[in-house]
């Protein structure tokens, strides 16, 4: 179990929760980051690394990967810290006011203020809707392919048209014992080299192919064993499995952040717009994930808004200090 | 006016009137009209969080385009006509069209 300490917890490493980095750190704050997703960025690195954006001051355009990579170097002189892969889960208020952020993994961060930068929350796996699927999760279903080793002479059934389908049913097929592919569809729209080598190995007899079919249920004993399949002329079949990994790609959902007491509005958290604090103190959250008369679920609003939150973080990291604000024109970028 | 109907993921149903001439998308439309649609990308076509299925139309309307059947696919489930709202385009046309929510809320 990690144990860490820092002065502000930013749950999210959008491009929102990193330019507050910057802000916190031009403050002498500390922060540490953590997200639900392996990689930083958030939707921009996600869903559209590729996409330009033309609404960032200074840029003409920029690709939101671009965009991510570059707050990197801006927050890289004040050394921010990351739990990558990690989904928040409990918080604890202590009894000075600080609080305790406790992962899935069994991270602690100990931290002054925590900021929520969650976007439209955790990207968590798009769960199909098949009859006992959570009843196996962890004892034959997953959602992601974490090391390729624990399928090794297994039967895998993999769900889905798209390109980790594709991908993993290639990469299985030399790993697993039998390789099943199922999907809805009878074309696929993944990279077509893909779908080409896929179509081959199913030629050549090292992935079974079922199209047309969904996987509707699931039985099994203590773990997965048998998956039922229907196709589109609603004819019923069976196939042994060890194991299914539904590829359906990622949805977003507010997660056990909605649990913490704070106000809620239509998965959007209610606050202040004079600093962007929420009902609970030292909690602040910035970005897409807040809501208020006006709102815009635009990158630079949310840049405004963890500017205002650092200067109001400020009383609770140094009490003993009175914040003076200075221009980076002025003083520079002064790193820890 | 343009009138659509909304089915909603319960299946109530409610109409919603569309000035003609205004420029928007049908996911535009339905978030300006607080209906619970995520449209996570902001209408790119990418993750399909704004996913309707086109009940009463025209023809033309029933069919996806190349682009959304490659976010289509990738969904567990996709009934027939389906379509993703950031694509459709609000036009006189639409008149009497009815839409189903499909998307997640």
């Amino acid at each position: 179990m990690e144990h860490i300490t820092t002065d502000i917890c930013i749950i999210g490493a959008g491009p929102v929760g990193l330019f507050a980095v910057f802000e916190a750190g031009l403050l002498k704050m500390r922060c540490h980051l953590i997200d639900v997703l392996p990689q930083v960025g958030g939707q921009l690195s996600e869903i559209y690394p590729h996409k330009p954006i033309y609404d960032i001051p200074g840029y003409p355009d920029v690709t939101a990967q671009q965009l991510v990579d570059n707050l990197m170097l801006q927050i890289a002189p004040f050394h921010p810290t990351f739990s990558l892969g990690e989904r928040v889960e409990n918080l604890q208020r202590n009894e000075d006011g600080s609080y305790n952020i406790i992962t899935n993994d069994g991270t602690v961060v100990h931290c002054q203020v925590v900021v929520i930068a969650g976007g439209l929350g955790c990207f968590e796996p798009r769960k199909p809707e098949i009859d006992r699927l959570t009843d196996f999760e962890g004892k034959g279903v997953a959602y992601m392919v974490k090391n390729p080793e624990h399928f090794r002479d297994k039967k895998v059934v993999l769900a889905g048209g798209g390109d980790s389908a594709l991908d993993w049913a290639v990469f299985l097929s030399n790993v697993a014992e039998r390789v099943t592919l199922v999907h809805r569809g009878d074309t696929f729209r993944g990279a077509p080299d893909s779908a080409e080598k896929v179509f081959d190995l199913a030629r050549e007899g090292k992935i079974d192919l079922i199209l047309k079919s969904n996987v509707v249920a699931l039985t099994g004993d203590d773990r997965l064993r048998e998956i039922t399949l229907l196709d589109r002329d609603q004819q019923v079949s069976h196939i042994e499995a060890d194991h299914l990994i539904p590829l359906f790609g990622l949805s977003p959902k507010l997660g056990p952040i909605a649990d913490w007491g704070l106000n809620i509005d239509r998965s959007a958290i209610a606050v202040n717009t004079v600093d962007y604090s929420t009902n609970i103190e030292r909690i602040y959250a910035i970005g897409d994930i807040n809501t208020y008369l006006g709102k815009l679920k635009l990158i630079l609003c949310g840049f405004h808004e963890s500017a205002l939150m650092a200067q109001s973080a400020f009383k609770y990291v140094f009490p003993e200090q009175k914040l003076s604000f200075k221009y980076t024109t002025v003083y520079g970028v002064s790193a820890f | 006016m343009i009138n659509l109907t909304i089915i909603d993921r319960d299946g109530g149903s409610r109409s919603v009137e569309i000035p003609e001439g205004i420029n928007l998308s049908l996911m535009e439309v339905l978030k300006a009209s607080e209906y619970d649609i995520l449209a996570t990308c902001g209408g790119m076509a990418l993750c399909a969080t704004c996913h309707v299925q086109v009940i009463e139309g025209p023809e033309e309307y029933f069919t996806a385009t190349d682009t959304e059947l490659d976010v289509l696919d990738t969904l567990p489930y996709a009934p027939p006509a389906s379509r993703l709202a950031c694509q459709i385009r609000i036009t006189e046309d639409m008149d009497g069209m009815v839409f189903k929510l499909v998307g997640e809320e």
